[in-house]
């Protein structure tokens, strides 16, 4: 006869289980901490939080669904990346073979393209709600330029996957986009002033962004490479103080 | 009395729950819920992708992707480098102060209005009004030539619209170029002098002169120059709607 409870406690109480899990299952005020502190992706978390916090009626969910949105399009972006080639030859073509031939592969795009759009709502929101609760006050200041930094990185990133489909959505609203970047003063070859530092069509801020006078295979392999590693790499580094400071500072709440 | 207090004191110890299970719980629900519903989303909407990308066929109206929309449509009102570089650099930074120039200690971690009231409509006028309004006007509003449509009006490409928008200093008489310019940029500065004196008046009246002392020169001076600046966009479209003024001030090297 199979002793289930014998296997069980064999498994727990084994020297591989136990250098994994460091907390035993029983409902105790200390193994609610350690749920936390003992696991990296929990420990994101404080070990307790204020009761208000955890309302939704105070935060909205906006942070974390945002961070949610991040994660969805990460994964989703790693699926469409073994099929996507930032190539103009072939960039148009993988979207088709993407969304005709691949298993799941309109699905996956879909997700990847309302995500970012979610995200994009849903980061303005949390910023309006930290706005509303005044979240930002003292201690917090810093990490609301974290936010504000991340907002900004939250756009650029949605902007530079806007050209990957390399259709004509896609060039003419980079296009449009990125015609501010030659008016900027001194630097862009149309802004003010540009005559005094010598900006022209092939070398000034667009130019520069562009990798060339025009949106070409340089604009698209520059893209990719910024949305697929360059941003999400700062934006990571940038959540993790950002999740740290909230942590640190304490989550806000009415004066005790 | 002190029976009150002690147990006050001892609510306020309560305050703090257990972020396992309590707070998870709740995340992993949200993330269950929201996951399911960008799922059913993904599979029923798909992600737009037109033809291919084609450099020599530029669509009528170019937009830019939708969360710029807003910029773009400041456009009508301003010339590139102010609209699209200027303008943008002045929001982000003005993000970043907030903290910094909102010195009320009410209104930390809870609603409320009436402890912050100024500070939300200031928020709500940039936020809500000038950007998400813009973006709206931009997205459904605007059509080929970027003319106003309705949404449900045909988008008819040979929509003709009189130009009649005249530069202000033209509009009051002058003819001579140089008296133009100087006169545009003496109109600039009064409006900023003007504003900034008035600004002073008000939060004296509303705020009283110990905040003013509280506040100090710098706080106040960068406030008042963007929240000055931002109301500059409003001014400008009223002034090009109702009288159909151009720019206030035209120079050899940038137009305001």
């Amino acid at each position: 006869m199979i002793n289930l409870e014998q296997i069980k406690k064999d498994i727990v109480e084994s020297q591989v289980w136990k250098s994994i899990f460091r907390h035993g299952y029983e409902d105790t005020p200390r193994n609610r901490v350690l749920m936390v502190t003992g696991n990296v992706w929990m420990h994101l978390h404080p070990a307790k939080v204020r009761r208000h916090a955890v309302r939704m009626r105070f935060t909205w969910c906006m942070g974390g669904l945002t961070f949610l949105m991040f994660l969805l399009t990460v994964i989703t972006g790693i699926y469409l990346m073994f099929y996507y080639r930032p190539v103009p030859q072939y960039a148009y073509a993988d979207m088709k073979y993407l969304e005709f031939d691949m298993p799941f592969g309109m699905l996956m795009r879909n997700m990847h393209r309302w995500a970012a759009h979610a995200m994009v709502i849903f980061v303005w929101l949390h910023m309006f709600r930290v706005f509303l609760t005044g979240s930002y006050k003292p201690p917090r200041e810093f990490n609301w330029i974290v936010g504000v930094l991340l907002l900004v990185l939250t756009l650029l990133l949605s902007f530079t996957g806007y050209l990957l489909p390399w259709d004509q959505l896609a060039i003419w609203a980079v296009t449009v986009g990125s015609n501010m970047a030659r008016a900027t003063p001194l630097l862009g070859h149309e802004g003010p002033f540009a005559e005094f530092v010598g900006a022209n069509p092939i070398y000034d801020a667009r130019a520069f962004l562009f990798g060339g006078g025009d949106i070409g295979p340089h604009t698209l392999l520059r893209f990719y490479i910024l949305h697929c590693i360059f941003i999400p790499l700062v934006a990571s580094l940038l959540m993790a103080v950002h999740f740290w400071r909230i942590r640190r500072d304490g989550f806000s709440g009415p004066p005790l | 009395m002190a029976e009150a207090e002690e147990r006050s004191r001892t609510i306020v110890v309560d305050d703090k729950i257990h972020t396992w299970p309590h707070l998870v719980r709740g995340e992993f629900l949200v993330t269950i819920f929201v996951m399911v519903a960008m799922t059913l989303w993904s599979l029923l909407v798909d992600a737009p992708l037109e033809e291919p990308a084609n450099p020599a066929r530029t669509p009528n109206p170019s937009k830019a992707p939708w969360y710029f929309l807003g910029l773009q449509e400041m456009l009508v009102y301003f010339d590139p480098w102010y609209a699209g570089v200027v303008l943008p650099t002045f929001i982000i930074i003005g993000l970043m102060v907030i903290p910094f120039i909102d010195i009320n200690v009410k209104g930390n971690g809870y609603y409320t209005f009436k402890e912050r009231k100024w500070e939300l409509l200031t928020f709500f006028i940039g936020f809500h009004v000038l950007w998400v309004v813009t973006i709206i006007i931009g997205t459904f509003f605007r059509g080929p030539g970027w003319n106003l449509f309705w949404p449900w009006q045909r988008w008819d490409p040979h929509k003709v619209v009189a130009l009649t928008n005249v530069d202000l200093p033209y509009l009051v008489g002058l003819r001579d170029y140089w008296v133009q310019a100087g006169f545009g940029l003496f109109l600039v500065l009064l409006y900023f002098v003007v504003s900034t004196w008035l600004f002073y008046k008000w939060v004296i009246w509303i705020k009283g002169k110990e905040f003013m002392v509280r506040w100090g020169a710098v706080r106040f001076a960068i406030t008042s120059f963007l929240f000055i600046t931002m109301m500059a966009l409003p001014v400008k479209m009223f002034l090009r709607l109702v009288f159909n003024i151009k720019y206030i001030m035209v120079t050899p090297w940038l137009n305001i």
